[in-house]
């Protein structure tokens, strides 16, 4: 087909438009880590092993078992992951105050995954309380307050450093410009406490003041965390990006996560369940469905992670198949078959 | 037989030390109601603030003065360079008259970005030992938000935890901040959480932690409040990790009754139960020191472009001083103020711009005395 003919055609054609140009060999299937993990996380990566299955994506998985009171990642986990480069992960279940450090936090720093991405959005179909919410929370994901580096000074004292580092805020301020230049936000916000914490806080401000002058056709402004709060309850629809060092952007994505639907059906953000839940069989997929539609993405398959979420939208806004967290009653496996239903 | 000895020689004072400092308050109550035909005024520190907080400390003295209620007040200001003694811009004498009074009302003061002296609201915590922030968030009748059953207290340690001050810069371009947790500060914030929970009736309290990834810190916050817990067995004690309940008070805010935390979560949740329930403009909050000292205050801030227009909204400085009334044990005025601010607010008639209204300041204080 040469060149000139081809608008010609595509204005007889009317079909649809082409998302993907491809070089030869980028439909060969592509090895994605697996790790299952703990509570939920067998049932919900089962449910996305059943959909990408159905939608014959190509990717095929590696799956490892891990689980959270080992004491650590194993080395073939490791070794797989940075092979593949892609990992999907349900979640590992952290002992509260035991003596074992976190598999996550281990996981983080030994790969060094710097950025944690949460997109909050309305779903349509699922009422909360707030409407027009699309909001990205980039959060710094190795140093600041979970560097894990505490000590017991005297008994009864007992103290906890707080790092932050030029290098690591200047890289999540450039990750969280350079998405939202990518992905055409018109705002960036970066959240903070430097009125208390002058020095800490303060270096991660400055860091992002210096990428956002790289950016000028992006808004850039800055608010304090317990502020950020108190607006993300009141009035979601002015953020948009929003970057944050660790501790902030636990409780930020959480809280956006949570005006948004719940963490049962945010991607990116994410917590093991409790017990009964899993007995039941009656944990929410959706958002590790979401989650793997943003992994299909960054594989560069955008077509298939189209399908995926147009797919769980509808099934979402159907309001047939709930699960529990959402005020339904159905099971795990209800709504992969929904949703592989729904696949067209 | 030693509580009467002391009551016969400090007269008035009494009843405010036994209440306040007095662990076991079923002991002191019936006591001090005896004695509370007392006229005697007590008088009380009353800092106006910056920008909006003069006029606010006027509309309550207006209601306190309507209401008749037995408190004098003692003004201090914010001074204009940096006492040495304090390190900052409160005077020696102003916190001297807190110690002295055991009782106080603040407004708001504003506190620079990224500067060089300590903040305000830092130095009086440090200097008073207020080591438990106290704030009541209950959804106003009247006063429609997307959440309508609100009704929680947050405890927040005050003094140590993430915001000691105590930061240094390693080598250039990597810094070093210390959050310190003691045994010593998590007992009294916890015991004064479950002290607070038994005394109003409340039938649950949460500790919020995030001890999964701080072991050690939140770990040892975790311990002191089991401790507590367990001389208090009527209480349900409870432990959630704070993204959990960020996310179910933004879904569920019913499901809470007393949040206890240490110093940083304490301050975002705080604002985010604020925000449930109308924004800072309308929370009232009070800081409890030791020796019994007690300093309600406002915690929005200044707002300097509406300061000296008539336009501020008084209520979260009134309910703050209701607060203060209530641990003052003048339950019977806390409760008719409350009730005539509530009710004001219910009526929508006079409503301040921030609550969607027209009303000035002084039309809004009007109504409330009207309403007494």
């Amino acid at each position: 087909m040469s060149r000139r003919s081809l608008p010609f055609l595509k204005s007889l054609i009317q079909t649809r438009s082409v998302t993907y140009m491809p070089r030869p060999g980028d439909g060969s299937p592509r090895a994605v880590t697996l790790i299952p993990g703990d509570g939920i996380g067998p049932l919900v990566t089962n449910a996305v092993e059943q959909v990408m299955e159905a939608m014959h994506a190509p990717i095929y998985f590696e799956k490892y078992e891990v689980h959270g009171d080992m004491k650590r990642v194993p080395q073939q986990v490791l070794d797989s992951i940075r092979k593949n480069k892609v990992c999907l992960k349900g979640g590992l279940k952290t002992p509260v105050g035991g003596g074992v450090s976190s598999l996550n936090v281990q996981l983080r720093k030994e790969l060094d995954l710097y950025a944690a991405l949460v997109n909050c959005f309305n779903l349509p179909g699922l009422p909360t309380r707030h409407q027009n919410v699309d909001i990205v929370v980039i959060r710094e994901n190795t140093e600041g307050e979970y560097s894990g580096l505490e000590h017991e000074v005297v008994p009864g004292v007992v103290e906890s450093l707080k790092v932050i580092t030029k290098f690591c805020s200047e890289r999540i301020a450039k990750y969280a410009f350079e998405y939202a230049y990518l992905n055409y936000r018109k705002k960036v916000t970066a959240v903070h406490k430097a009125n208390i914490m002058k020095l800490a806080d303060g270096l991660f401000l400055e860091s992002c003041r210096e990428v956002a002058t790289k950016y000028p056709s992006i808004k850039y402004n800055e608010i304090i965390v317990d502020n950020c709060c108190m607006q993300l309850v009141s009035k979601p629809e002015q953020f948009d990006v929003m970057v944050t060092p660790n501790l902030y952007g636990n409780l930020v994505s959480n809280t956006a996560a949570g005006i948004a639907g719940g963490t049962g059906v945010m991607p990116g953000a994410g917590n093991v369940g409790n017990e009964k839940v899993v007995e039941q069989k009656k944990a929410n997929p959706v958002a590790l469905l979401l989650s793997s539609a943003m992994m299909l993405r960054h594989l560069q398959f955008p077509s298939f992670a189209d399908r995926l979420e147009t797919a769980v939208k509808r099934v979402i806004s159907e309001e047939k198949y709930r699960t529990k967290d959402l005020g339904g009653g159905c099971t795990t496996q209800q709504i992969v078959d929904a949703v592989i239903a729904n696949l067209d | 037989m030693a509580t009467q000895l002391l009551r016969r020689v400090l007269g008035s004072r009494s009843r405010q030390i036994l209440s306040t400092t007095n662990p076991n308050p079923n002991l002191a109550l019936p006591i001090a109601r005896a004695f509370s035909s007392d006229i005697t005024p007590i008088t009380a520190t009353l800092f106006p603030g910056d920008g909006i907080g003069p006029e606010i400390a006027e509309s309550v003295k207006q209601v306190f003065r309507t209401a008749e209620v037995p408190v004098e007040w003692e003004e201090h200001y914010v001074g204009t360079e940096i006492d040495p003694r304090t390190q900052s811009f409160l005077t020696w004498e102003s916190l001297e008259s807190v110690r002295r009074n055991k009782v106080g009302l603040k407004g708001p003061m504003a506190t620079p970005i990224g500067k060089g002296h300590r903040s305000l609201n830092l130095t009086l915590r440090k200097e008073l030992n207020l080591y438990a922030n106290v704030r009541p968030c209950y959804s106003l009748p009247g006063y429609k938000t997307r959440y309508d059953d609100v009704n929680l207290i947050t405890i927040r340690e005050n003094t140590e935890g993430e915001y000691s001050g105590l930061e240094h810069q390693v080598v250039r371009g990597v810094v070093e901040s210390l959050k310190i947790i003691t045994r010593q500060a998590s007992l009294r914030v916890a015991e004064y959480a479950f002290h607070y929970a038994k005394t109003h009736g409340r039938e649950r309290v949460s500790a919020i932690h995030k001890a999964n990834i701080m072991q050690k810190t939140d770990g040892l916050f975790l311990k002191c409040c089991r401790e507590v817990a367990e001389k208090y067995p009527e209480i349900t004690y409870e432990e959630v990790v704070i993204d959990n309940c960020c996310m179910m008070l933004v879904k569920n805010p019913a499901a809470f009754d007393v949040l206890v935390m240490p110093n940083l979560y304490g301050d975002i949740i705080s604002d985010l139960c604020a925000g449930l329930i109308g924004g800072l403009g309308l929370t009232p909050s009070c800081n409890i020191g030791e020796g019994g000292i007690a300093l309600a205050e406002a915690v929005h801030g200044s707002a300097p472009d509406i300061a000296g227009k008539n336009l501020a909204n008084p209520t979260a400085l009134l309910l703050s001083s209701v607060t203060m009334l209530r641990h003052l044990e003048l339950h019977d005025k806390a409760d008719r103020i409350q009730n005539a601010i509530l009710s004001t607010i219910a009526e929508g008639k006079y409503r301040t711009a921030d609550l969607g209204g027209s009303s000035t300041t002084s039309d809004f204080t009007k109504a409330i005395c009207d309403h007494l």
